[in-house]
């Protein structure tokens, strides 16, 4: 093979692959220091995951988040932005649907709860990405940090809405009333009934074809569309784009916008398809999550969903395993996220010098054809 | 009026506990970043050390091996960061954003297996944590009008670390303007090539910046667990290690106008405690969410450029490459 084949391998296959194998190795030694047997361990875990229908349904509803917020995540990465408010994006997207569902009469049909829910997500969740987007492109401040104020902001906002304005009154906890029944996004094992199948009952619920549906259009927008390929440019070469006509601030603006919506819809599974009501915290480690599901999945779509899948997996597998072992908690998950957005993120390149001198080696003087690494 | 009185010294009292913990995680980040290396992980760090710090102490019985402890953690995370955004100039953003996310489900995984309770440490006797100093005479001039009370209850009566903070404050500024280590530290934030060209290590100098960071970081934790409270709580630094990265934007860098921004974040902590339920004559209730919410608005406007203008390091989120 070609020594410039070579190096795209390194790049594309086995620098990741090394990365999450260095990340799952890390986490098999905190195993062993907790003196939890991490193969006994990843057996639970796998069975909790994938072991019967109920568990399987939770994982890929669990998927069904990281999906949003890894996608939030990769788009404004392709802009060479780090979207770190999808904690509060997400939030502010589940007031957006709930208010849709409230205000509507509530004898209205699915065919108009579920699209207003979804509108709702994605106005309110790409608004709150907006301000921030807003204050980079035109007024110069750092989007990572007005990013991270804006998930506090979200928080005691909702706090704020949720004690004083949308509380049940009748509950304890500060939660909203219950949305109609019209409203709520249908759950597979109800299709699933309804054609003729029997499964058992999970929170999984259709959003995760809508999650779906988003990974092929983020696909579509990215790779097929001019606006995509200004974004991929500014992304790469911010300069050379702007010498290309690219308005880099119509880019922060539309990317920022997008990105919050995606995260927004976090709460059409969480909220439309689960809960069935506004609660509080409801959108807690899935902005974050959504971090080390972008980075593991290379920011592309194919790959998100399958990270996305793994982190679902660790989740649900990880619930049981709380269970089943009373030294381990669910929070080794969010362990292995920390350790995922470490390696596969910041570390990312660690390897390589390594792996190009062994694999890939410059080839001698005489050799050189003239072209340079 | 003498309620009042007592009142609002009680609140700034409050004021300085709530703002040892961000003076001291603020100042941590005013070294990485002036020395051009954004630190998101604050958070992190002081959370790593809280629970370092309180189980050292509830297992040794001495508050001040947990603070060797609390500052042990929080320079090993310290040169994490830095092997992966120096050593192999990684993103600054990410790796402090790891550093976060792996301390969060770290402090209570080996909570659980060391003490069998998830995210949490045992809580600490009077022995193993940092107890309130009175300061001498603080009872015989209690009785002098107006000063007497403000030296009793607000500059007595507080333990070792918050006088520690606010000696540091000096002491930065002193290191950051005033000695040669301090010159190449903003030098190298502000233009790693042209210290590079002097003949200095721009790795070298980032490196002792983030372990001035690391200590004092570490003893934000160990405050917050075994000075503050007796125990470390599941997620108990709740956002602070991002509230004095705010507070070093509003303080815009500079080491006395980031303890005043401090020490407003810290009033309105405190304010916001001593509000709750309180309805005030003609405005009614304040919400507390708004006090709470206000440090990060304010933060958001500054940054925005619409009070002043908050200008980071120059060389601030960026690795430095070394030309061959």
């Amino acid at each position: 093979m070609k020594r410039d084949n070579r190096i795209v391998w390194i790049n594309r296959l086995l620098l990741p692959l090394l990365n999450i194998l260095t990340a799952f190795a890390v986490t098999a030694v905190l195993f062993w220091i907790i003196d939890v047997n991490p193969m006994e361990a990843a057996e639970v875990l796998l069975y909790g995951a994938f072991g019967y229908e109920e568990g399987i349904g939770y994982t890929i509803y669990y998927a069904t988040n990281f999906i949003f917020t890894g996608l939030a995540v990769a788009v404004a990465f392709h802009a060479g932005l780090f979207n770190i408010g999808g904690e509060g994006q997400a939030y502010v997207g589940g007031l957006g649907a709930g208010l849709a569902i409230l205000m509507l009469d509530p004898t209205l049909g699915a065919w108009v709860f579920i699209p207003a829910s979804i509108i709702g997500a994605l106005i309110f969740g790409g608004l709150w990405a907006l301000i921030p987007a807003y204050l980079q492109a035109y007024r110069g401040s750092h989007i990572v940090i007005t990013t991270i104020m804006f998930n506090f902001l979200a928080a005691s906002f909702m706090v704020y809405l949720m004690v004083h304005v949308l509380r049940d009154t009748g509950q304890m906890t500060p939660q909203s009333e219950l949305f109609p029944t019209n409203s709520w996004m249908p759950f597979m094992h109800d299709v699933a009934a309804g054609l003729g199948y029997s499964i058992e009952a999970s929170p999984l619920n259709l959003s995760i074809l809508l999650a779906l549906v988003c990974a092929v259009l983020v696909w579509f927008f990215l790779w097929q569309t001019r606006w995509g390929f200004a974004i991929r440019a500014t992304g790469k070469n911010g300069s050379a784009a702007l010498y290309a006509g690219i308005n880099p601030k119509h880019i922060i603006i539309v990317v920022m916008c997008i990105s919050g919506a995606l995260a927004g819809l976090v709460s059409i599974n969480e909220l439309v398809g689960y809960q069935h009501r506004l609660i509080m915290d409801f959108h807690l480690g899935y902005g974050f999550g959504g971090i080390a599901v972008a980075l593991m999945g290379r920011n592309h779509p194919l790959g998100i969903i399958l990270a996305a899948l793994l982190f679902g997996t660790l989740y649900q597998g990880g619930a049981e395993l709380a269970f089943e072992m009373s030294n381990i908690s669910r929070d080794i998950v969010v362990v292995m996220q920390g350790l995922v957005i470490l390696f596969c993120g910041a570390l990312d390149y660690m390897y390589r010098p390594w792996l190009i001198r062994h694999l890939a080696p410059v080839p001698k003087q005489e050799e050189l054809s003239g072209v340079a690494i | 009026m003498s309620d009042l009185f007592l009142t609002i010294l009680l609140t700034l009292d409050a004021t300085l506990r709530v703002s040892t913990p961000l003076v001291l995680a603020a100042m941590a980040g005013l070294f990485a970043e002036r020395s051009g290396v954004v630190d998101i992980g604050l958070e992190g760090k002081m959370l790593a050390s809280a629970f370092a710090a309180a189980s050292v102490a509830a297992v040794v019985g001495s508050p001040w091996a947990g603070l060797g402890a609390a500052i042990i953690a929080s320079c090993s995370l310290a040169m994490l960061h830095g092997f992966a955004s120096i050593t192999h100039r990684g993103d600054q953003i990410v790796s402090g954003v790891a550093i976060n996310i792996l301390v969060a489900g770290l402090t209570i995984i080996l909570g659980l297996a060391w003490f069998q309770q998830a995210g949490l440490t045992p809580a600490l006797d009077n022995d193993s944590r940092f107890l309130s100093i009175t300061l001498p005479f603080a009872e015989q001039l209690a009785f002098i009008p107006v000063l007497g009370p403000i030296y009793k209850e607000l500059i007595s009566g507080h333990t070792i670390l918050v006088y520690l903070a606010f000696a540091f404050v000096p002491m930065v500024w002193w290191v950051v303007y005033r000695t040669r280590f301090g010159l190449r530290l903003r030098a190298v934030g502000e233009n790693p090539t042209a210290v590079d060209t002097a003949g200095l290590s721009v790795v070298k100098l980032r490196y002792k910046a983030l372990i001035i960071g690391g200590v004092l970081c570490g003893i934000a934790g160990a405050y917050l667990s075994t000075a503050h409270n007796a125990q470390f709580t599941r997620d108990m630094t709740a956002g602070q290690g991002y509230i004095a990265l705010a507070a070093l934007i509003f303080g815009k860098w500079r080491p006395l106008t980031v303890m005043l921004a401090c020490l407003l974040f810290g009033f309105l902590d405190a304010l916001a405690v001593r509000l709750q339920g309180v309805v005030i004559s003609g405005i009614g209730e304040i919400p507390v969410q708004f006090i709470e919410a206000t440090p990060y608005l304010l933060t958001v406007i500054l940054l925005a450029g619409f009070i002043g203008r908050a200008i980071p390091p120059k060389a601030a989120g960026k690795a430095y490459l070394k030309e061959r």
